[in-house]
């Protein structure tokens, strides 16, 4: 069945209202465009239609026309008569057809969703001042909105367990479930994995994993996100804290070149989740258990919290210095970084440009999975392409910059984010070296560094990614960072101005845009504010034929890439 | 009697020394159906059962020429045929007599089907708990496999079919079509969203798929042997052919009793065929078609005009036993199983009996059906242990209201259908018993076996 449906629009009827809607779109989808809501708990957009809470119940008819001729019947004012159904139909099993009559709002309409929410609490616990999904629960939502308010049930409530590990992560209360199957098709159709299912029936159905299997893939979190109730929940979320405390942050996930697009919630400064944000184009509206554990990272005890000088702590601008007089040598290279934003491989470039030397970059790679975890285990190594930091697709090892450094060609260093011990590199070698390191967090590097600069994580600031598929994608700062630490740009901006001898003025991600617009082919016209939540597919064809490690995953597959042209209007 | 049974399904059943093996069949000529239909051309006997406007006797009474009309031969796909013996509705026993005791008359029936629709395999999908009936045909689709009358080249024809008995595992939502074929496909037997998937376009592994009952099925061989016109003389216009009734309750002699349809009416089946009641008791109600049909009341009338115009102004004992009579009354035929409560009952055990029975086997996929079939339960077994409310009726009445139309599939119906009747028929009943037992009145003899 078609989810989006086609861009011509034909009119249906709502409650006496005629609108336009795009025609094949499903019903409880159609009907948001034009403001309007069905409620649904099992209906989600990117999975198959179960049908079986019912909640969406809709009187629903189709202008009345004779079998056998064709014509219009129509009533005694001359108007074409509506052949109702006798019965209600679900809306998330229809799509639109021109001339469909629905009826959202009549009193039958709301007697169905009345009876409907008070089904479907007449066993569940009630249990919401402990429920982890109180505040984000369709339950309590549709229970104001079209529920009774009283309960007429005085029997005893069925007994369910209450807390069954269903997995690593996510952890099951069976009360709460209202057996929607949203969780058990995510897992068949999507992650691959049928682990889910019900035992017994009735009401006395429970929903379990099969027997010997439990739910550990890497999308298990997802089944979280979608249930909508409190049945099941995230283990290491689990009564952390109410939803409704949260300040959430639109972010862009820094685990692989996909880019998945997250909201990072926090409560004073610190972050107690991330989850998914819908984004057709690149993650729907999954993404990796994997990737919500990145926020930890925040907090880690190898965190870089001040500058270094030879190990030793020290002020910022004494640690600027004693970096800009060490990378006034002329025997400099750089190590740059694919964790970085397109913002800050911007600076890097000037730099680079200004001391007419190579930046390399290191290329972190992984198994793909197919669906959201691919090959480059970097956010960003197609920005650093757009930057002309680097021309080619980086490797994983940094042989060329070990040769250079056997030939006495290089000595001193300034690496962003990585450890150069990944790199293949002779550590003796490196002993050698003068290394000015900029990072969030401490590693064999930044132990050998003379002069260590502590920078945030995607989570503290804002910026942007380019992922796999050339679409470029802004994050937003979701929590301020360890007192005393200024964003990469600023650093980076402060170095270039040492070095250079010149002034830059304090970079705001929207000043750097405006050169960066200006500089870049494929960002023309584009400005930070202008990159919208579902961000912007940029034109690659310059980049098509690059040996790129990532072969397919849920929405980019490598030989599509490849055979595609003018994705995006030559700029 | 005034009404003598027509035995046309039954003819051979009970007969003394009629066995279940195929030599018995076959001297009693059993199986000539089957080579003549062979010697038609299939849509020839689609339109012989198209005429004989045979109607399905599961429960719905749909026409089962006109089911197989709408079935999609343009896809290319396999079709596939099913019988349906997955017979659980509470009161009914008719197709078990054919089963057990004439196995290779459904056989006939359905290797004739299975040419007439161009079937590539057929299967029957009979209840867990016949596991003799299962056997039974087990044994009879060997011998009838060794004579060739079913399995590859059908009596040296081109055509081939094979038929596979399927056990249910105990479920009662497995009687509904959709639901049966998700069970044959190995999943739970939840029952599919209608539209999409009407089983002659996607049924079976989303294949074209006949699903017909047992009787139904036996009945297009005696279509085939009196063609589908004269077929269409037993019975009535729209109430063709015969039907075996199932009777139980309160009446002197129960059982399964074949008759043309509309030729009798319900007070000649309880008075003249099935001895009347036990004596000094009178009649209470009477539920016409198996447990999910709606309730009728002795004592009331019921007005009205039927499809063709004609006013009727019948007592519950006038009502026609036929498909058109009980629907007409607000009721349905449905399986055939008649069930008669005299006075002696409680009314209210059963309406507690029914919902339990109907919330034990909710398959749970969808929310009215399940929690409402529940809740009912829980009402009604409270009631029955002492503690009725006067409001309860209501209750039952809004909750059964809540479920009806709103489900999946036609268990919603079955759910609420009896709660709705019994409280329309009875509310003072209902009422009563809350204050029956506040005077402490609602006392039961030593005797009583309580049915929940």
């Amino acid at each position: 069945m078609s989810q989006n449906g086609t861009q011509e629009l034909v009119p249906v009827n709502i409650d006496g209202q005629e609108f336009n809607l795009p025609k094949g779109m499903n019903l409880v989808e159609a009907v948001n465009t034009v403001g309007k809501e069905i409620p649904h708990y099992c209906y989600h957009p990117k999975l198959s239609v179960a049908g079986n809470c019912r909640m969406c119940l809709i009187d629903m008819g189709m202008p009345m026309r004779d079998r056998a001729t064709g014509d219009a019947i129509l009533d005694e004012n001359g108007v074409q008569k509506i052949g109702w159904m006798p019965k209600p139909a679900i809306a998330c099993n229809s799509n639109v057809s021109p001339g469909l009559h629905i009826k959202l709002e009549s009193e039958t309409v709301k007697d169905y969703r009345n009876g409907i929410m008070e089904f479907l609490l007449v066993n569940h616990p009630l249990d919401c001042p402990i429920c982890d999904q109180a505040g984000e629960c369709r339950l309590q939502e549709f229970s104001a909105d079209y529920g009774r308010g009283y309960s007429r049930f005085i029997e005893d409530k069925n007994v369910k367990p209450k807390r069954t590990k269903l997995g690593e992560r996510v952890t099951l209360d069976d009360e709460r479930c209202i057996l929607c199957s949203r969780c058990v098709r995510f897992s068949s159709e999507i992650a691959g994995e049928d682990v889910l299912g019900f035992v017994d029936r009735g009401s006395y159905s429970t929903l379990t994993c099969y027997p010997g299997k439990s739910l550990d893939h890497n999308y298990s979190l997802n089944t979280v996100d979608i249930c909508p109730v409190g049945a099941l929940t995230s283990t290491d979320f689990r009564f952390k804290m109410r939803v409704w405390f949260l300040k959430e942050a639109n972010s862009i996930c820094s685990e692989s070149s996909v880019g998945s697009n997250t909201v990072v919630s926090s409560r004073e400064g610190k972050i107690y989740r991330i989850t998914p944000r819908r984004n057709d184009a690149v993650n729907d509206t999954w993404m990796t258990d994997s990737a919500r554990e990145l926020y930890k990272q925040v907090e880690e005890d190898t965190r870089l919290l001040s500058p270094q000088i030879l190990q030793k702590e020290a002020s910022l601008d004494d640690a600027l210095s004693q970096a800009i007089e060490i990378l006034k040598n002329d025997k400099l290279r750089m190590v740059g970084s694919s964790l970085s934003s397109v913002e800050e491989q911007f600076i890097l470039r000037k730099i680079a440009k200004i001391k007419e030397i190579e930046c390399y970059f290191l290329a972190h790679l992984g198994a793909e999975d197919g669906l959201l975890l691919s090959a480059d285990r970097r956010p960003n190594t197609r920005g650093a392409l757009l930057n002309d930091l680097i021309s080619d697709v980086p490797t994983s090892r940094l042989d060329r910059l070990e040769e250079e450094i056997k030939l006495g060609l290089v000595d001193t260093l300034l690496v962003i984010h990585e450890d150069l011990s990944l790199t293949g590199i002779d550590a003796e070698l490196l002993k050698d070296l003068k290394i000015v390191y900029l990072g969030t967090h401490t590693n064999s590097t930044s132990a050998l560094a003379s002069v260590n600069l502590p920078t945030l994580t995607v989570f503290e600031k804002k910026g942007s990614f380019v992922n796999q598929s050339f679409r470029l994608q802004k994050f937003n700062q979701a929590v301020p960072g360890p007192a005393g630490l200024f964003p990469d740009t600023l650093i980076l901006t402060k170095l270039l101005s040492g070095i250079s001898g010149e002034e830059f003025i304090s970079p705001t991600v929207d000043l750097i845009w405006e050169e960066l617009a200006a500089s870049t082919p494929e960002l023309n016209d584009i400005t930070f504010h202008s990159i919208g939540t579902d961000g912007i597919a940029l034109n690659a064809d310059r980049f098509r034929n690059l040996q790129f490690p990532e072969v397919k995953s849920l929405k980019f597959s490598i030989e599509d890439f490849r055979a595609t042209e003018d994705l995006v209007p030559a700029l | 009697m005034a009404v003598s049974e027509h035995r046309l399904l039954l003819k051979n059943v009970d007969q003394p020394g009629y066995e279940t093996d195929i030599d018995c069949y076959v001297k009693h000529g059993g199986y000539e159906m089957l080579k003549k239909a062979y010697t038609m051309k299939p849509e020839e006997i689609c339109s012989e059962v198209m005429d004989s406007g045979v109607r399905g006797r599961g429960g719905a009474g749909f026409p089962a020429g006109l089911k197989w009309k709408f079935l999609d031969r343009k896809s290319g796909k396999p079709i596939y045929l099913i019988c349906n013996a997955d017979e659980s509705e509470p009161g009914t026993f008719k197709d078990r007599q054919v089963i057990y005791k004439d196995p290779h008359q459904l056989i006939e029936g359905m290797m004739i089907t299975a040419f007439a629709i161009q079937a590539k395999l057929a299967f029957i999908y009979i209840r867990g708990e016949m596991f003799g009936g299962a056997r039974i045909l087990e044994k009879a689709i060997e011998e009838a496999r060794s004579q060739n009358l079913l399995g590859d080249h059908i009596l040296g024809s081109d055509y081939s079919c094979d038929l596979i008995v399927h056990r249910g595992a105990g479920s009662y939502i497995c009687g509904e079509e959709t639901g049966l074929i998700e069970s044959i496909e190995g999943k739970r037997p939840y029952p599919r969203i209608k539209p999409p998937f009407f089983p002659a376009v996607l049924g079976l592994y989303q294949c074209p798929t006949i699903v017909n009952n047992v009787e139904t099925l036996c009945n297009v061989k005696h279509i085939v042997e009196m063609t589908g016109k004269e077929y269409a003389k037993l019975g009535k216009p729209n109430n063709t052919g015969t039907r075996i009734w199932s009777v139980s309750g309160h009446v002197q002699k129960p059982g399964y009793y074949e008759f043309e349809c509309g030729a009798l009416t319900y007070g000649e089946l309880i008075y003249d065929v099935c001895g009347g009641l036990k004596p000094g008791r009178k009649l209470l109600a009477l539920i016409p078609g198996g447990s999910s049909s709606k309730v009728l009341r002795a004592g009331e009338r019921f007005k009205g005009k039927l499809k063709d115009g004609t006013a009727f102004d019948w007592a519950l004992e006038d009502i026609p036993l036929d498909f058109d009579g009980p629907m007409a009354a607000g009721s349905m035929s449905g399986s055939g199983a008649v069930i008669i409560l005299d006075d002696s009952v409680d009314i209210v055990e059963v309406l507690a009996n029914i919902n339990a029975f109907y919330a034990h086997e909710s398959c749970g996929q969808c929310t009215p059906c399940r929690e409402g079939s529940l809740w009912l339960k829980k009402v009604t077994t409270r009631m029955c242990a002492g503690n009725a409310r006067e409001e309860d009726a209501e209750l039952i009445e809004s909750i059964a209201k809540q479920i009806d139309g709103r489900t999946i599939c036609a268990h919603g119906e079955a759910t609420a259908w009896p709660a709705m009747s019994f409280i329309h028929k009875f509310r003072d009943e209902f009422k009563d018993k809350a204050i029956k037992q506040a005077a402490n009145l609602d006392k039961k003899p030593e005797d009583f076996i309580h049915l929940v």
